[in-house]
């Protein structure tokens, strides 16, 4: 039997493309909220809240794009499980990009330099970077349909939770010998929670990811998925 | 009333009634058409769909004691008009039925067809065209060293886009189809909806179907009709997903008819 490149396959592909092109934006904004936080950038996480609008209007594409191959289409199998799993990472991606905006507002909220001692003893770039490099993961996983790559993003994950959870510790301890900067260790304490959430929410797209891949769901399973 | 969306229209009814006798299959329809487009017709049976299709090659002239009012426009001209030649206009509209109804010739003669009864003679034009229209259809691979064959040899969905090829090979603008995949499996209805996906880039087609999620898979824009009136036309999107008409939403859901 001869298999075809049909008209339904051209949506599936379009609907995939927004996706990635969302996913690279917002990367974007987490990397730009990063930088601004270390650079100080006021302009740069203005930018990122501004950018935030582009994220939102994405979003919205990508629901209505999924409603009308549901309503057009009435896609089965694998076609039906990769739109469900987009329309569930088009949710997930809005999230990582309201974070990064969140985020970006804290920067905006101080004024001065955030002490590059909390920085270094939060690990907080590492968390960015952490975030980050799960975010290019998790889209090259789905872009390739490459499952084992996406299976690695779980791991990944527990090392943003371990930061996650020696931060207030870390950040009490700073705070006790920095008693002039409770503000900004409270704001820098806030972004690694939201950045832990990121690590959440990226682990959720993987899931999708084997979801619509492999048809296994790993929802609410723990731990060897 | 729906509004008549399309400014310079390539096909247009116009305030179409139409009578069966005594019976008012159509009531009021206005409508238009753009070129290069795909539109669906759905609706339950006996609304007035296949009629309102038939009006366009005028084939209900064929139906007795029927009456038609308004006014049907293809390329600006009514073609209702006295003056309008009907072998001229069927050259220009083709038309694409239920079940395949290939003529009892060979694969080339059943696309030959068409260009022969119009008088042409010259046979290496005749080739060309009919590995054009075989092509357009996405049929010759399958019968290109075939095509001395009976037609009948051909499968249900290779005999119906046969039909299409032989509706192609005169050039016409319009293509008519009356529930083309209806007596198709799966497959072969993919392989018609696919090439209706591409035949839309050259031509104008206008189709009825019961299969809503055909009318969605193939059509730019959907008329519901009910009881010979056009309920709702709009674009297929917003037909399927956010129809203004209750009795719309009622049909396509499957909620009745």
């Amino acid at each position: 039997m001869t298999t075809t490149h049909s008209h339904l396959d051209e949506e599936l592909q379009l609907l995939k493309t927004d996706t990635l092109n969302m996913w690279k934006l917002v990367r974007q904004q987490v990397e730009k909220g990063k930088e601004a936080l270390i650079q100080h950038d006021k302009d740069l996480a203005r930018q990122v809240v501004a950018v935030e609008r582009r994220v939102n209007a994405y979003e919205l594409k990508i629901d209505r794009d999924c409603e009308n191959i549901f309503a057009l289409f009435t896609p089965v199998a694998i076609d039906l499980r990769f739109v469900l799993a987009a329309l569930k990472i088009n949710s997930n991606l809005e999230r990582i990009g309201d974070i990064a905006e969140g985020i970006a507002r804290f920067v905006i909220d101080i004024d001065k330099q955030f002490d590059p001692e909390l920085l270094k003893v939060a690990r907080i770039v590492e968390m960015f970077d952490m975030s980050n490099a799960m975010l290019l993961d998790a889209a090259q996983a789905y872009e390739q349909e490459d499952t084992r790559l996406a299976r690695t993003l779980f791991k990944k994950d527990e090392k943003l939770d371990e930061v996650n959870n020696e931060a207030s510790y870390v950040i009490t301890d700073y705070i006790k010998s920095h008693p002039d900067n409770i503000r900004e260790s409270l704001h820098i304490l806030s972004m690694i929670r939201k950045l832990e959430r990121v690590g959440d929410q990226t682990k959720n797209i993987a899931e999708e990811i084997i979801f619509y891949i492999e048809a296994k769901v790993l929802k609410h399973k723990e731990p060897n998925k | 009333m729906v509004k008549d969306y399309v400014k310079k229209p390539k096909v247009m009814a116009k305030d179409v009634n139409l009578y069966y006798g005594d019976f008012h299959a159509l009531k009021g329809i206005t409508l238009s058409m753009e070129e290069n487009t795909v539109v669906a017709l759905i609706g339950p049976s006996g609304c007035g769909k296949s009629t309102f299709l038939r009006c366009f090659n005028r084939m209900n002239d064929l139906i007795p004691s029927t009456r038609i009012t308004g006014y049907v426009m293809v390329d600006g001209k009514d073609i209702n008009d006295r003056s309008m030649n009907v072998d001229e206009l069927r050259k220009n509209i083709g038309m694409v039925f239920q079940k395949p109804n290939p003529f009892p010739k060979s694969i080339f003669e059943n696309v030959a067809y068409g260009l022969r009864v119009n008088g042409v003679k010259e046979a290496k034009f005749i080739e060309e065209r009919v590995e054009r229209s075989l092509k357009q259809s996405a049929l010759w691979e399958e019968v290109k060293d075939k095509l001395k064959k009976s037609a009948f040899e051909l499968s249900g969905g290779q005999q119906q886009r046969l039909c299409i090829a032989r509706a192609l090979a005169i050039e016409p603008s319009v293509l008519l189809m009356d529930e083309p995949a209806s007596a198709l499996d799966p497959i072969s209805t993919a392989k018609i909806e696919e090439l209706i996906y591409e035949l839309k880039n050259q031509y104008t087609i206008i189709i009825v179907t019961h299969n809503m999620q055909q009318a969605g898979r193939v059509s730019d824009k959907t008329a519901f009709f009910y009881m010979g009136e056009l309920i709702e036309c709009d674009d297929t999107k917003t037909m399927f997903t956010n129809p203004k008409h209750t009795r719309t939403q009622n049909y396509i859901t499957g909620r009745f008819g």
